[in-house]
């Protein structure tokens, strides 16, 4: 869990580093003088291959992304300087910007549903089925993140086809009106998919508040159980405040998983029926590598790193204060 | 803690500007202009022939061509074979990929130090105005390709405008696809069809009858997957009421050109007409090729729109009980019309074997074993010169329907590119949501032509 913190709150581990630093400067003093010297060496060599990663496959391509949004280029032809027209450009075709619309619906369900039901599992699993039981649900539910996605995608697609299990499922108790071809339907698509979401991220967060919930002491739950609290009560006054901080992380994670959406969307639907479940990452792959359009495929990925940003910040924002 | 945090600023600007230095200049790219290109060909082919003005052929030297091929097409493959059989010294290095991977790939294949001698090419305009594609006009020469009929040759010709269809040659087709409408002879028999419809609205009184019958008049895949198949009946429908000169026009980008029209908007309301009337399947949107494939080959569509490339599929599963016919004109006597378009294959401008591979490309449509293998394991019209002897393909297969319909479409001028592939996204980004949307009732006609054409200026003006 402290991984995730220090990966999560950087502004916290650069206060706690900053706090460290006067001891770290007077143990220095002790040494003598030519240890001094070697000192930021050794430390900056043990730095510097995760920042030459770091740098190679993060910073140099963000900076020339944000390079190339002012540009007219194909990726191999000429560059033509052209300001801010790409981003006007996003602005004013539905197509493109519309996917950023779809992106937030993705939330609900890469997001919402994973983390409230994920609570409720983990509290189950927690509760009652703390020995070989728990481990078994644990394994299933976490299954999905170990399967290939594009192997999901396909079965999936045949499970939501007219003539999938689904719609077989639903004739056979009776709800034959309401089959439909899930994937090729304007208003069910995005939710459809969004059901695959919650099917690969359920299992994420559900193991992470069931670590969470280890944590937490059994006393707590023994002192409630012995006033007589059910397990409404325990998961309403116990379970959910004292684990905000993991639900902050799983939080911050889907919502980073919904807006960047791609591999999901794309094995599924590609984005179709129409644009209906069109996302950004989806559009910045067309453009990028089908019209070649690399000016503006960065811009939109400029927009949607922006985006990502204004979301999580107040997340992380709140995550930290609960966790003080 | 400000000097460390200085101090980690300047590595990562250092880093940065190293990678800057490091990486692929994109400046670099307008030193290689086309008519660089144009002047090099000649030199490529001059330094590499034995001897000044012979045809370039592949030596008697060990040669190892570089290929990129298509994964899931065995033509190439198997023409490779043969030409090593026939040329021994000749051996390949191939590798392959998906199409769709392909069009991501190319550029970074034709601009790196491997340039491939062959390649199967996903499109090919900006290739060739960024100098990338060797320019074949000196091996069409020598070759005498520019006296084989004019389709074949004319949808790899790149105009210095960057428009397609006239100008010079940049890629050669390993063969010719033809397109029109499948049908399943034993539905066609139980709804009354004892000859193809001869009319639009014959055929109309065709589906009619299918779907009266409770047959699923048509088969169709629509998926954004795998890209929408009802681009296929609707760009034949477009012939069908109107010249198939301009709409040529707009696949080859011409100037002014639009793809809404009088005649396109007619054919577009036809469209609307058959899904209204339930002739597609109900789910369509989420069927992709190969399920529609597989569903019409089980027996589920009494029609499919479609090209000879499944042929051998057809053959496969509905063995003799498949059928072929030209997409009927409007008027009784009228010309059919057709999509056909090259197995692109060229060169890159850096290819180390160019006169060898030109060789080969040459040798594919005039080579005897060629051409058979050509018909019997690609299904389509091998091209070649004119007057060159056309390979019988299996008896029963819907191949010999195919290569038969093909001189009819070639003596009427009346073949076509592919409205999907007018620019590099036009398919992905306005045929296939837009004719989806119609399906579900959420665009009609008119909307759907202008969709399409606010979409395409806008890809050409990127």
């Amino acid at each position: 869990m402290e991984k995730f913190d220090s990966i999560l709150s950087p502004e916290k581990t650069m206060s706690e580093i900053s706090n460290d630093t006067p001891a770290l400067t007077r143990n220095r003093r002790i040494f003598p003088r030519g240890k001094i010297r070697h000192e930021p060496i050794i430390s900056w060599s043990f730095v510097l291959p995760a920042l030459f990663m770091y740098a190679l496959f993060v910073l140099v391509p963000l900076v020339l992304s944000v390079f190339y949004s002012f540009f007219r280029w194909n990726g191999v032809g000429p560059m033509t300087w052209v300001g801010l027209k790409n981003y006007f450009t996003i602005v004013q075709f539905p197509n493109l910007f519309g996917s950023i619309f779809n992106a937030f619906k993705l939330i609900i369900f890469f997001s919402f549903i994973p983390v409230g039901l994920g609570l409720v599992v983990a509290s189950v699993i927690n509760r009652m089925a703390t020995g070989r039981l728990g481990s078994i649900a644990r394994t299933v539910i976490f299954l999905p993140q170990v399967i290939p996605l594009v192997a999901a995608g396909i079965i999936w697609g045949w499970l939501l086809a007219l003539p999938g299990l689904v719609n077989e499922l639903l004739r056979l108790i009776g709800l034959g009106s309401i089959t439909r071809a899930w994937l090729g339907d304007f208003n069910w698509a995005l939710p459809s998919v969004g059901v695959i979401g919650v099917w690969v991220l359920l299992g994420f967060c559900t193991v992470l508040l069931v670590t969470g919930m280890t944590k937490v002491d059994p006393a707590l739950y023994e002192s409630a159980r012995i006033d007589g609290a059910n397990w409404f009560t325990e998961f309403f006054n116990i379970t959910i405040p004292l684990l905000k901080h993991e639900i902050g992380v799983c939080l911050t994670v889907t919502v980073i998983n919904a807006l960047s959406a791609f591999d999901i969307v794309w094995v599924s639907t590609a984005g179709g029926p129409g644009n209906a479940t069109s996302v950004p990452g989806i559009q910045i792959y067309i453009l990028g590598f089908s019209q070649r359009s690399v000016g503006l495929a960065s811009a939109l990925a400029v927009m949607l790193m922006i985006l990502v940003l204004i979301v999580i910040l107040p997340i992380q924002r709140l995550t930290r204060e609960t966790s003080k | 803690m400000k000097k460390d945090f200085l101090k980690i600023l300047g590595v990562i600007v250092l880093l940065m500007m190293v990678f800057a230095a490091c990486a692929p200049k994109p400046t670099a790219a307008p030193t290689q202009a086309p008519t660089e290109v144009a002047t090099e060909a000649p030199v490529a082919s001059t330094t590499e022939a034995p001897a000044e003005a012979a045809v370039p052929n592949c030596g008697t030297e060990p040669v190892v061509l570089n290929a990129y091929f298509e994964t899931g097409f065995d033509i190439p493959f198997k023409l490779a074979e043969e030409f090593t059989k026939q040329y021994p010294n000749v051996t390949w290095d191939i590798k392959q990929d998906q199409f769709a991977n392909l069009i991501t790939t190319t550029p970074l294949l034709l601009s790196g130090e491997n340039a491939p001698d062959l390649l199967r090419l996903p499109t090919m305009v900006t290739f060739a105005k960024d100098g990338l594609l060797m320019n074949l006009d000196n091996y069409a020469e020598v070759f005498g390709w520019n006296d084989w009929p004019v389709p074949q040759l004319n949808q790899n010709r790149v105009a210095a405008d960057g428009t397609r269809g006239s100008g010079s040659l940049y890629a050669m087709g390993l063969n010719y696809s033809l397109t029109g409408v499948f049908y399943n002879k034993e539905l066609a028999a139980q709804i009354g069809m004892t000859e193809p419809p001869k009319t639009l609205a014959e055929f109309d009184a065709l589906l009619a009858a299918a779907k009266e019958a409770g047959l699923q008049p048509i088969m169709m895949w629509g998926s954004a997957k795998s890209g929408m198949g009802l681009a296929f009946p609707l760009q034949q429908l477009m012939a069908a009421y109107g010249p198939v000169g301009p709409i040529n026009d707009w696949i080859f980008n011409k100037p002014g050109a639009t793809i809404d029209t009088p005649s396109n908007l007619l054919a577009a309301q036809h469209l609307e007409r058959w899904i209204k009337a339930g002739y597609f399947p109900a789910d369509i949107n989420a069927i992709e090729y190969t399920d529609a494939a597989a569903r019409f080959g089980a027996g589920e569509g009494v029609f499919t729109f479609n090209g000879d490339w499944q042929n051998a599929g057809y053959d496969a599963t509905l063995p003799g009980k498949v059928g072929f016919f030209l997409m009927p004109p409007l008027e009784a006597g009228g010309a059919p019309a057709a999509m056909s378009a090259p197995l692109t294959f060229g060169i890159a401008a850096k290819a180390k074997h160019a006169d060898c591979a030109a060789f080969f490309l040459n040798w594919v449509a005039t080579n005897d074993e060629a051409r058979k293998i050509n018909v019997n394991i690609g299904g389509s019209n091998p091209g070649g010169p004119l007057g060159a002897v056309m390979p019988a393909a299996a008896e029963g297969s819907v191949t010999n329907e195919t290569l038969a319909a093909g001189p009819v479409v070639g003596a009427a001028g009346n073949s076509m590119d592919f409205i999907a592939n007018a620019t590099s996204a036009i398919f992905a980004q306005g045929w296939t949501p837009e004719l989806q949307k119609m399906v579900a009732g959420q665009q009609d006609a008119a909307g759907l032509l202008k969709a399409v054409q606010a979409e395409y200026l806008r890809e050409l003006g990127q």
